[in-house]
């Protein structure tokens, strides 16, 4: 009778699997072993790469892939390569939530790159609280969130509008426009505006939100003409942006004298728009392309070596390519068997990264990152100016619209 | 009442670009029945060859037009000889084709020139604004308007003074007995559906300078088509005119009254009640038995 050793070995591996399956407890060590097993690093990107908002999250998918190469060509985190599984979750939140389980769930990956719009991140919340894995979020987003699961690299409002919105009373007049695509993002970004406005002085001459997508905004103009503000407050997102700004000049309007201030205007919308159509009007955001730094200019340059050298950067891509650096310094805090979710989370608070905007910090209080803001006017030739540089990196306030509350360690608490 | 003006002239003005948009829908529909669903697809290719034009030859977005009528066109006539008319024009069988062809040309696009949002330049020419009735109106807007009224007087003609055009109308009346005398259907639904096709290109390439170019820019505009030609009436070419500027005087007053948000839901559920009273929507020609 003779066993070969094929034999023996598949029996003794079919045993390993029942006694895995018969005594857990024994196999949660090697369960967290194959997370990072064969000197890999199992990562998720989750950016959409067909669909509505493809347009701006395949750059997003860019920068985060830059910065895995980067890392791997550099010799990985402490030898184990980064390995990056890339999912379409097609501009749909339930795609993404879909996606989102299969790389938590099946692929096993210690955290996941993703999302653009709040909608696609709220979709996938639920699965990482659940799996209490880790998604890095890089967009602006309009606050008003605290999970212990997701590390927010983008703004806040209080990072683009604290500066902003007195800068821009005091430059152009107290009457401001408020314009915003007709979903939740515009509308809390507004509400803080309008906080700020009561407090500087400043007045609302109207406040008005467009369908998703819209791209007439003849009547929009019309309204803007009759009431004479002296800035139009933009919070209008994705391919509105770019009709409403090519409406706004084939118009006539005169960004000299009521220029619109945007928070969503990156070099990528320019880019679809046209310099000429995006000169004059300014941008709050923590980093531009523009921006004179020896991180930023290694940055640019590796981007546009990578995909092409007429791609641009812009301040969702950033956040992309430090969040990766930001990952990479997390896990080379742990022992290879401690690479889980929850401990990279716990070794990302309070960890700083020289960022191509400047250094920056994840606050350990609310996961939300400490940033450089910026004012910036765009030019004809598709860039921006930076006007404004803040001195001081600013704190992330996710809930700075509503004082009542706070986003903590301990999660959301109301302050009495 | 300077407010007024402007509106009704803003009114006119996307009335204008929802009449460019469903003019060639409503030569397809009208005439050969056929739900064509691909329709925004051939506004995006028209857009996509004004951009393509504009960047690797050179080619202004006015001077480029007649090519790019031809480009879509010849497109349009592809899909209609090896893909509509092998189905026999049969309706359900023809939505789902056309549905599908749209998937795929918005694919291939992505996979050829990628899905970043493009950017289509206004003619220089017409980049100012001039006076109307004391009003000052953006050149490029009066512009559309000027060539919608034209392209629908053109299609009118071609219906009704040419000989294709006659066929084409003896086809709808009756397609066997048309055979019968000599009229050869294929071919005559061919050019129709090309002709269809070229006018949705040039809307495309029209609307680009004033909005964004981006692969799947055609949902929306199908949806737009869609209303106007099914509230001005199947074959009524007169009456998606007169649907068209109703519709953007509409949505234009809605707007600046309320806010877009408002005016969409509006007008949507204006052209549900009309169709309930109003099957045949708002103009219908009549057609012996």
């Amino acid at each position: 009778m003779g066993i070969s050793r094929r034999t023996l070995m598949k029996n003794a591996a079919a045993l390993g699997a029942f006694a895995g399956a018969g005594f857990p407890h024994i196999w949660i060590k090697n369960a967290d072993l194959a997370r990072a097993a064969g000197g890999e690093i199992k990562v998720g990107v989750l950016f959409s790469l067909t669909g509505t908002t493809a347009i701006i999250e395949e750059s997003l998918n860019k920068a985060t892939i830059l910065a895995i190469e980067e890392i791997n060509a550099a010799g990985g985190i402490k030898g184990s390569k980064i390995v990056p599984i890339v999912e379409d979750p097609a501009s749909d939140p339930a795609t993404f939530s879909e996606k989102a389980r299969k790389l938590v769930v099946g692929d096993k990956c210690v955290s996941v790159f993703g999302s653009y719009t709040s909608a696609s991140r709220k979709a996938v919340l639920p699965v990482f609280e659940r799996q209490n894995n880790l998604y890095w979020y890089p967009t602006l987003y309009e606050g008003r969130e605290c999970s212990k699961n997701v590390i927010y690299t983008g703004a806040v409002p209080n990072q683009q509008q604290d500066e902003f919105v007195p800068w821009l009373i005091k430059k152009f007049g107290k009457k401001f426009y408020l314009i915003g695509s007709n979903y939740i993002y515009p509308k809390e970004e507004n509400n803080y505006c309008k906080k700020l406005l009561e407090k500087y002085g400043g007045e609302v001459v109207a406040e008005e939100y467009v369908p998703l997508g819209h791209s007439e905004f003849s009547s929009v103009i019309n309204k803007i003409r009759s009431s004479q503000p002296n800035v139009i407050f933009s919070t209008v997102v994705g391919d509105s942006v770019v009709a409403l700004h090519r409406q706004y000049r084939a118009a006539g309007l005169d960004p000299e004298k009521m220029p619109m201030a945007s928070l969503t205007t990156s070099e990528n919308e320019v880019a679809a728009m046209g310099g000429d159509a995006a000169a004059g009007h300014f941008t709050s955001a923590p980093y531009f392309q523009v921006h004179k730094s020896p991180e930023n200019e290694k940055f640019v340059a590796a981007y546009q070596k990578r995909w092409g050298a007429d791609k641009v950067t812009h301040f969702v891509s950033e956040a992309c390519y430090f969040q990766t650096y930001l990952f990479k310094q997390a896990v080379e805090k742990l022992a290879t068997s401690d690479i889980t979710p929850p401990n990279i989370r716990d070794a990302v608070k309070g960890a700083e990264t020289i960022a191509p905007q400047g250094k920056v910090r994840i606050e350990s209080e609310n996961l939300h990152t400490w940033l450089w803001p910026k004012i910036a006017q765009c030019k004809s030739n598709g860039q921006f100016e930076i006007l404004v540089e803040a001195k001081e990196w600013l704190k992330p306030v996710p809930y700075a619209a509503y004082p009542g509350q706070a986003c903590t360690e301990k999660g959301l608490v109301e302050k009495s | 009442m300077d407010q007024f003006f402007e509106q009704i002239i803003t009114g006119l003005s996307i009335g204008s670009i929802l009449l460019l948009v469903a003019l060639g829908l409503s030569i397809i529909y009208g005439s050969m029945g056929i739900i064509n669903l691909a329709h925004g697809e051939f506004v995006m290719l028209g857009a996509y060859t004004a951009w393509l034009f504009r960047n690797y030859f050179g080619l202004g977005l006015l001077a480029g037009l007649i090519p790019i009528f031809i480009v879509v066109a010849v497109i349009g006539w592809i899909i209609e000889r090896f893909v509509l008319s092998l189905l026999n024009n049969r309706p359900l069988d023809t939505i789902l084709a056309t549905w599908g062809v749209g998937i795929m040309l918005q694919q291939a696009v992505r996979l050829m020139v990628g899905s970043e949002l493009r950017y289509v330049q206004l003619p220089p020419s017409l980049s100012g604004s001039m006076d109307v009735f004391g009003l000052s109106v953006s050149s490029y807007r009066v512009f559309l308007f000027v060539v919608a009224i034209a392209l629908s007087v053109a299609t009118w003609l071609l219906m009704n003074r040419t000989t294709v055009g006659m066929k084409l109308r003896a086809i709808m009346q009756d397609r066997s007995v048309s055979a019968s005398f000599g009229i050869n259907a294929k071919r005559v639904y061919g050019l129709t559906f090309a002709y269809g096709a070229g006018l949705a290109g040039l809307a495309g390439a029209l609307v680009s300078p004033l909005k964004s170019v981006s692969p799947d820019m055609g949902t929306g505009y199908v949806i737009d088509a869609f209303m106007v030609v099914v509230l001005g009436g199947v074959q009524s070419l007169a009456g998606t005119v007169a649907s068209a500027f109703i519709l953007g005087e509409l949505s234009g007053a809605i707007a600046f009254l309320q806010n877009d948000t408002v005016a969409k839901a509006l007008v949507l559920l204006a052209i549900v009640v009309l169709i309930r009273f109003r099957p045949e929507g708002l103009f219908t020609t009549r057609v012996r038995a």
